[in-house]
């Protein structure tokens, strides 16, 4: 159905007029602008898309623009706005990335799971990442990096 | 040195630092382009032999350097900057690396064949050292002080022994215009700062923020999004096709162009979803192989053989006591499945068409819009800036050439992004492929170690090319040869849909096939594979990895129990090599193997960026498992089934073994690729290793639980 939807997009109030059923990555991608959200495979089986809507990690492919209507949504360009989180200040530290298409997708991964799991174990955090896929061969770095991210978290808190 | 040259003309290639202005500019010759990858098919046109600015240092002191190259996550562009921050003692942060835009770079055949480091930068590097030998005359003359007596340092030439007496490489080259052409200056050979190091890549701040552009993240203004029909297999010819659905859509485009029939919309996904709305009626292509028929088939199509390798005489041994093996040795198709799928946006203005496309050879797919659109290939631009990944794949870029069609028949900026099942659909796979080896011992009585020595080699490779196909053993009496193969050439419908280059082509089908069968010959003669190896090998470089892999691992001779084995394998390309050794726990019941840990032992000769190289070994052994383990494309007469992750598996997490990437010292040989190598030893190693384990001997890739237990059942 073709109607307004607000949703709290990266801090802001965004509203967009469009059928209610389509996929947020591409609302995000084209209507929005915000192409730091990537297509992989566009059946929810990569990562590459991933959003956070209300904390929780979720595949913007497979999430339809009403299912966020009122909801807070950050997407990667919104995690680093007041500089780099700890996250991503990790990623680069490790060089935990290659060509980076997965990156934006991982980070969020990763950003939502330290949320409710501030203290995993570098087992935790490969089940939590299994079905966010990097081509590249970055894994362990990427493991490295989450890890050492919830370290900073840790001492942080 | 070389006179500075004041510019007059205007070259178009210097339009990018004609904007720029003052500067130092320095130029090579189109030759250094034309020796890369000579025997690669399609060569250069010869054309004028043009002089291409590689490199400037601006008013602002800021260095930018142009390469055709392409950043496919492979490092390239730190590594590039690392030549030009060594060589003219400026900080990495300064020096700018702009890859793969036919517009502003100089010409590059394309980045593959792990060809970057070897070839263009020593290139680089020898600019740099050009352009600081320049500054340092031009300082000399400035500070009055002879060239011998200054020092440079962070962009800033000081006198020695009084700093104050100092000038800036920007304040050097403000309000002029000076030229070099490259010669042969010579390049620090010590007392390196940044070459050797393992500086934080450039790419990372846009790669961890999202900003990092890909060729699908443009947005134009007025720009449409295609989605064009697809046959559902390869070889299917449209009989008709009912478009008046798709058209009903509110903002939908049709547009029929030859056998092109695309739907053209503002969003992607309902372009998308209006294609969906054609019904077509497709005609099957007549009944062809699928992925169990295939091996026979290449076999029954293939080319005639090239003979690759031939010395001694292969019945010198015959009547004589020892042991002849013959095996049969298959790979199946597998696919690059890059995370960022072909993507293109294309913009015609004034005449001039811009593509920017996910390519690594942005001056083919220049020479394959010019054609399709019938313009000059200086109207058009390529621009490859970030790419997805690539790994062979993204040679071609046939969606760069729909996207400029659909712009010129619309006359709106254009972008195709394949979706996934496009993706599997045109990707140019490592092709299928089958190696017959025979291969003799003679049995010495005095001693089993001195036994060891392979007298008779006769190889036979079907599909996967001649790379690596003559192995690098001692062997008096060898005959290899090769049909058919990644690179084109194979009679029609021997492959059922498009081959290329996938990471290190050919050479991961040969290394598979000759590192089994010396583990074979070394089991069936009780001796251990590193003794084997060892026993049957000059080669310094490939004794050396071996031995360093063996003594890293703790190799020891004799046979594994309890299902967890460890197997090794060597191999080179591209003149570098490795031994690959891996540990893997194999389930009786499933099939299933678990690789615990990888360790590579890896010359790459002088390595300029440590980590960099670490990077690229990690990926290629992660790659590896999945070639080795679970990645083969099934299809049936045309149609590509596998068209998704759900059953393309390729590595995730819970796959990682234990990395260990042992880069042996060669200071002495120049610089090496790193993106390919690595990747070429995993399968034999994994398949020695699973035989460790179980007994079992796996000739087929991937080793799937399935091959796994009907190997172990003839066990």
């Amino acid at each position: 159905m073709e109607r307004t939807i607000s949703f709290t997009l990266n801090g802001k109030t965004a509203a967009v007029q469009a059928d209610d059923e389509r996929m947020l990555l591409w609302v995000l991608r084209s209507d929005l602008g915000l192409t730091g959200t990537k297509f992989g495979c566009g059946e929810g089986l990569c990562g590459a898309c991933t959003v956070i809507v209300e904390n929780e990690a979720v595949r913007s492919c497979a999430t339809p623009l009403k299912a966020v209507a009122g909801k807070r949504v950050m997407t990667i360009e919104g995690l680093g706005r007041n500089g780099l989180h700890a996250i991503q200040q990790a990623f680069l530290e490790h060089q935990a990335y290659q060509c980076g298409y997965c990156t934006p997708g991982m980070i969020l991964t990763a950003y939502a799971f330290l949320l409710k799991t501030p203290h995993p174990t570098r087992e935790q955090i490969a089940q939590h990442m299994e079905d966010n896929l990097c081509r590249c061969g970055s894994h362990p770095r990427i493991l490295d990096a989450i890890e050492e991210a919830a370290g900073a978290a840790k001492a942080g808190a | 040195m070389a006179d500075v040259v004041i510019a007059t003309d205007g070259m178009k290639r210097r339009d990018f630092f004609g904007v720029a202005g003052a500067g130092l500019y320095v130029f090579f010759g189109a030759d250094v382009a034309d020796a890369q990858e000579p025997g690669r098919l399609p060569g250069r046109q010869r054309g004028p032999t043009d002089l291409n600015a590689y490199l400037k240092i601006g008013a602002d002191g800021r260095v930018t350097c142009l390469v055709g190259k392409v950043e496919l996550g492979q490092g390239a562009m730190t590594e590039l900057a690392m030549a030009l921050a060594e060589e003219l003692d400026v900080a990495l942060n300064t020096v700018d690396v702009v890859m793969g835009d036919t517009g502003v770079c100089p010409y590059d055949m394309g980045t593959f064949g792990s060809m970057t480091t070897p070839l263009l930068w020593p290139v680089v590097r020898t600019a740099g050292a050009e352009a600081k030998a320049a500054l340092m005359e031009m300082a000399s003359e400035r500070l009055h002080v002879p060239a011998a007596q200054l020092q440079a340092e962070s962009g800033t030439i000081r006198e020695s022994g009084k700093p104050s007496n100092a000038v800036t490489y920007g304040q050097l080259v403000e309000g002029k215009r000076i030229e070099r052409h490259l010669e042969n200056v010579p390049v620090k050979t010590s007392g390196f700062k940044v070459i050797g190091t393992s500086p934080r890549r450039k790419d990372g701040p846009d790669k961890v923020t999202g900003r990092a552009e890909y060729a699908g993240d443009l947005l134009l203004p007025g720009m449409l999004h295609a989605a064009i029909l697809r046959p559902p297999a390869h070889g299917a010819t449209l009989k008709s096709a009912d478009t008046s659905a798709a058209e009903k859509v509110s903002g939908a485009r049709v547009v029929k162009d030859g056998a092109m029939i695309a739907v053209l919309h503002e969003r992607r996904d309902i372009a998308v979803a209006a294609l969906a709305k054609i019904k077509a009626e497709w005609e099957n292509p007549p009944a062809g192989p699928n992925d169990q028929t295939i091996f026979d088939h290449i076999q029954k199509t293939a080319p005639q053989p090239r003979v690759v390798a031939q010395s001694g005489d292969l019945t010198a041994h015959a009547g004589m006591a020892g042991l002849t093996l013959e095996a049969t040795y298959l790979n199946s198709y597998v696919a690059h499945a890059p995370m960022e799928t072909h993507s293109a946006t294309a913009q015609i203005e004034d005449g001039k068409v811009t593509v920017w496309a996910s390519t690594q050879a942005p001056f083919m797919v220049q020479r394959a819009v010019a054609a399709a659109l019938e313009v000059p290939p200086d109207k058009v631009r390529i621009v490859s800036r970030y790419v997805g990944g690539g790994f062979g794949g993204k040679t071609e870029a046939d969606q760069g050439v729909e996207a400029a069609r659909l712009a010129k028949i619309t006359g709106k900026p254009v972008q195709v992004v394949y979706s996934r099942q496009e993706e599997f659909f045109y990707d140019r796979f490592r092709p299928a492929a089958v190696m017959k080896i025979r291969a003799g011992i003679v049995l010495n009585s005095h001693s089993l170690a001195a036994a060891s020595k392979i007298v008779l080699w006769d190889g036979q490779v079907f599909g996967a090319g001649e790379r690596e196909a003559d192995p690098f053993y001692d062997i008096p009496n060898k005959r290899v040869t090769s049909a058919g193969g990644w690179m084109g050439g194979n009679p029609l419908g021997m492959n059922p849909f498009a081959v290329g280059a996938w990471r290190a082509p050919s050479v991961n089908s040969n290394t598979f096939a000759r590192e089994s069968h010396i583990d074979t010959l070394a089991a069936a003669m009780r001796v251990d594979p590193l003794e084997f190896r060892l026993n049957n090998l000059t080669n310094a470089r490939v004794r050396r990895v071996l031995e360093t892999a063996a003594k890293h691992f703790g190799w020891k001779p004799g046979r594994a129990t309890g299902g967890r084995g460890a197997g090794m394998a060597c191999g080179m390309y591209a003149n570098a090599c490795n031994a690959t050794i891996a540990e893997v726990e194999v389930n009786r019941a499933t099939g299933a193997v678990k690789v615990n840990r990888v360790v590579l032992a890896l010359d790459e000769g002088f390595v300029v960026n440590p980590d960099g190289m670490r990077q690229q070994a990690e990926g290629c052994v992660i790659m590896g498992l999945g070639y080795s383990l679970s990645e083969e494309v099934r299809f049936r007469n045309g149609e590509v089934l596998d068209t998704n992750f759900d059953s393309y598996q390729i590595p995730r997490f819970s796959w990682l073994p234990k990395i260990e990437i042992v880069l042996v010292d060669n200071p002495e040989m120049p610089a090496l690729g790193g993106g390919e190598p690595p990747i070429i030893a995993m399968g034999a190693a994994l398949a020695n290793a699973i035989f460790d384990a179980v007994g079992a001997r796996v000739r087929q890739l991937p080793m799937t639980p399935e091959r796994v237990k009907a190997a172990l059942a003839k066990a």
